[in-house]
């Protein structure tokens, strides 16, 4: 009963090659969300398991892994997932957005502009953009197949004639090369267009058993009308420890007074800014 | 001041120090072993061994023991074990009617060739607090023995089948599709069902049962037989041209009878319900039977009304505990981006809202 030695990454090879696999067939179809069988994880749904099994197939031992939680590499999922790899594949691990080779993230892209030579891993929850439309996965494939995308567009008509404004604020849908609609994982709107990268975006959801890619240059389209164009926002203020105003703020309360300050989401982007400033 | 989640690193491991030295409870009190765990809590390790799909009583109870007792979290390591085990080939299908029984009942007969073994139940207990127990060192009196029945215990439904009044099974495709290395597809053929239904979460089960029986999709059913008992696993060795045994597991195999008085394609016969478990987990059995049979709607020719037992997506999506609870309890993980994104939205259009009902005062 005394199992140390595990894989490489942990999940054996066969599996990698399935993922891999799907992987591949994912950038083939951009935004085309591929099945794949996704293997219980020893941590829980939830947590990241898709995002992890995407990583560990993809990771090689020059890698160097950054993981990021709310554009945080100290939140605690981060770090735990961050020591998963250093312990099960023993790859280097950094903080640093630019000297990364795969960057997993939840929930955020990083500031920093990503290069042709990284790997963006998405830890996905519900990968069906369609779901809370239609909860039955049979009817939402038929529908990404047929393109009917119909449903989607009045959603985002009732949201504008009931708030005139369309009321998504994160996991805002997108069409991928003009054909399928792709739901960009829980980011905030501000970070969608930076959807479009040099990068490789490799998308995992382990629980719904689903992998799909936004190949390096693909067009990616936020879902909006003319008349309602859309529209990344974000806090109207700079971020309070390195001035930056074109970033993703965290607002966080400082008293029971309802004191406030806002600061970077981005915690390496933040700091190295920090850094450079005189 | 300035905190937030620095330090994650060091609250992760003081966390686990502190878990571990929670699941050890008092040092003055004697540590439970595995093996305590194994004979004494028979019916938890049976239920992680079932929902964890893994056959081994020792590691269940590691598990239990791992989990502080909290099975879903037992079989959760299970689960995550299983994934790195190398898979060697498939076992020929149990035979269950060469079962050795340690309890078989039939509900629709008094009385039947093997007869009724009752076996260790807890059916006809009264629910009483044994104060007894509390007390150490208290060895039961030996149970009164008989001699084993020799030879195969038919199935109560071949009976029926004799006389052509249960619907026969059709011999499903050699290989079934394998829900643990396959993703979940749909249309879910019946072998794909019970697989689910099989590793599903006793709970969730035992209610979707339940829901047939109080009207949501009603079903009638009979327990024609449910039987409790060790079985040989086998498997064909291709180098050997035959089969080896491999081993032995405990398993509860229930067979429900239901009334049906013919549909639209089949005539007026009996129809099944099937449920198969590991160890010794006959809620577990029955409930899969019934919700078995409610999912067989569409190949009986009946309506479908709507109940949620009958939908299958709903049931095989949604009876996983491993995958429930996980996704249950990541709401608890840091969120703050996304809801930094709703707040904004919320004070937007609240002062959108505010500032249009002012207008309309004025005017």
């Amino acid at each position: 009963m005394n199992h140390t030695d595990y894989n490489f990454a942990y999940l054996d090879e066969q599996t990698k090659r399935m993922i891999r696999r799907a992987i591949l067939k994912g950038v083939a179809v951009p935004g085309y969300q591929v099945p794949f069988a996704s293997r219980e994880m020893p941590m829980p749904y939830g947590w990241g398991t898709g995002g992890v099994q995407v990583t560990a197939a993809c990771l090689v031992p020059e890698d160097v892994l950054k993981v990021i939680d709310q554009g945080a590499d100290d939140t605690t999922n981060a770090v735990s997932i961050r020591k998963f790899f250093e312990k099960t594949a023993q790859v280097a691990v950094t903080e640093k957005t630019l000297e990364a080779t795969i960057i997993q993230t939840r929930h955020r892209i990083p500031e920093t502009a990503l290069t042709e030579d990284q790997i963006l891993v998405y830890q996905v929850p519900i990968p069906e953009p369609l779901r809370f439309l239609e909860p039955s996965e049979v009817e939402t494939r038929k529908m990404h197949a047929l393109e009917e995308y119909g449903l989607m567009h009045v959603k985002l008509y009732e949201d504008i004639a009931r708030h005139g404004a369309i009321a998504t604020a994160y996991a805002y849908p997108v069409k991928v090369e003009g054909r399928y609609v792709m739901d960009p994982s829980p980011i905030p709107k501000f970070d969608n267009p930076k959807l479009e990268s040099p990068a490789l975006q490799l998308f995992g959801a382990g629980r719904e058993q689903r992998i799909y890619a936004v190949p390096p240059f693909t067009q990616v389209v936020s879902l909006d009308f003319d008349d309602h164009p859309f529209d990344p926002s974000k806090a109207p203020h700079p971020c309070a420890l390195c001035g930056a105003d074109d970033s993703y703020l965290d607002e966080v309360i400082t008293d029971d007074a309802g004191g406030r300050m806002f600061v970077c989401s981005d915690t390496d982007f933040c700091a190295g800014r920090r850094e450079d400033a005189p | 001041m300035y905190v937030a989640v620095k330090g994650g690193e060091r609250a992760i491991d003081n966390a686990h120090a502190w878990l571990a030295e929670e699941r050890r409870g008092d040092p003055g009190v004697a540590e439970l072993g595995i093996a305590q765990i194994r004979e004494q809590l028979a019916l938890a390790v049976a239920r992680v061994m079932a929902e964890g799909s893994l056959y081994d009583p020792d590691l269940a109870a590691l598990a239990i023991k791992q989990a502080r007792g909290d099975l879903i979290e037992a079989v959760f390591l299970i689960r995550a074990y299983r994934t790195t085990l190398p898979r060697f080939g498939a076992a020929r299908p149990v035979d269950t009617g060469a079962m050795a029984c340690d309890r078989r009942i039939s509900a629709t007969f008094k009385d039947l060739p093997g007869g009724q073994i009752l076996g260790p139940t807890f059916d006809y207990t009264h629910r009483l607090l044994d104060f007894a127990l509390a007390a150490d060192g208290m060895a039961p009196p030996d149970a009164p023995q008989s001699e084993a029945s020799a030879g195969a215990m038919a199935h109560v439904t071949e009976f029926l089948a004799r006389e052509g009044l249960i619907q026969p099974e059709a011999q499903g495709s050699a290989t079934p599709r394998d829900l643990t290395r396959e993703p979940l597809d749909f249309p879910a053929d019946r072998p794909l069902r019970l697989q689910a239904l099989a590793r599903g979460d006793e709970g969730f089960v035992l209610s979707m049962a339940y829901s047939t029986q109080r009207g949501y999709g009603r079903t009638h059913p009979f327990v024609g037989e449910l039987r409790i008992g060790t079985v040989a696993v086998e498997m064909d060795i291709p180098e050997l041209g035959f089969a080896i045994e491999l081993g032995e597991v405990v398993v509860t195999e229930c067979e429900t009878v239901n009334q049906f008085t013919g549909s639209r394609t089949e005539p007026p016969q009996f129809t099944r319900g099937y449920g198969l478990v590991f160890g010794q987990s006959e809620r577990k059995a029955i409930s899969m039977a019934l919700v078995d049979r409610a999912l067989r709607w569409e190949e009986l020719g009946e309506d479908n009304v709507g109940a949620p037992a009958q939908d299958t997506e709903f049931v095989l999506y949604h009876a996983d505990n491993v995958q429930a609870t996980g996704f249950l309890e990541h709401i608890k993980l840091p969120h703050y981006v996304d809801f930094q994104s709703e707040l904004e939205l919320i004070r937007r259009l609240r002062a959108e809202a505010i500032a249009g009902q002012a207008r309309e005062a004025a005017e």
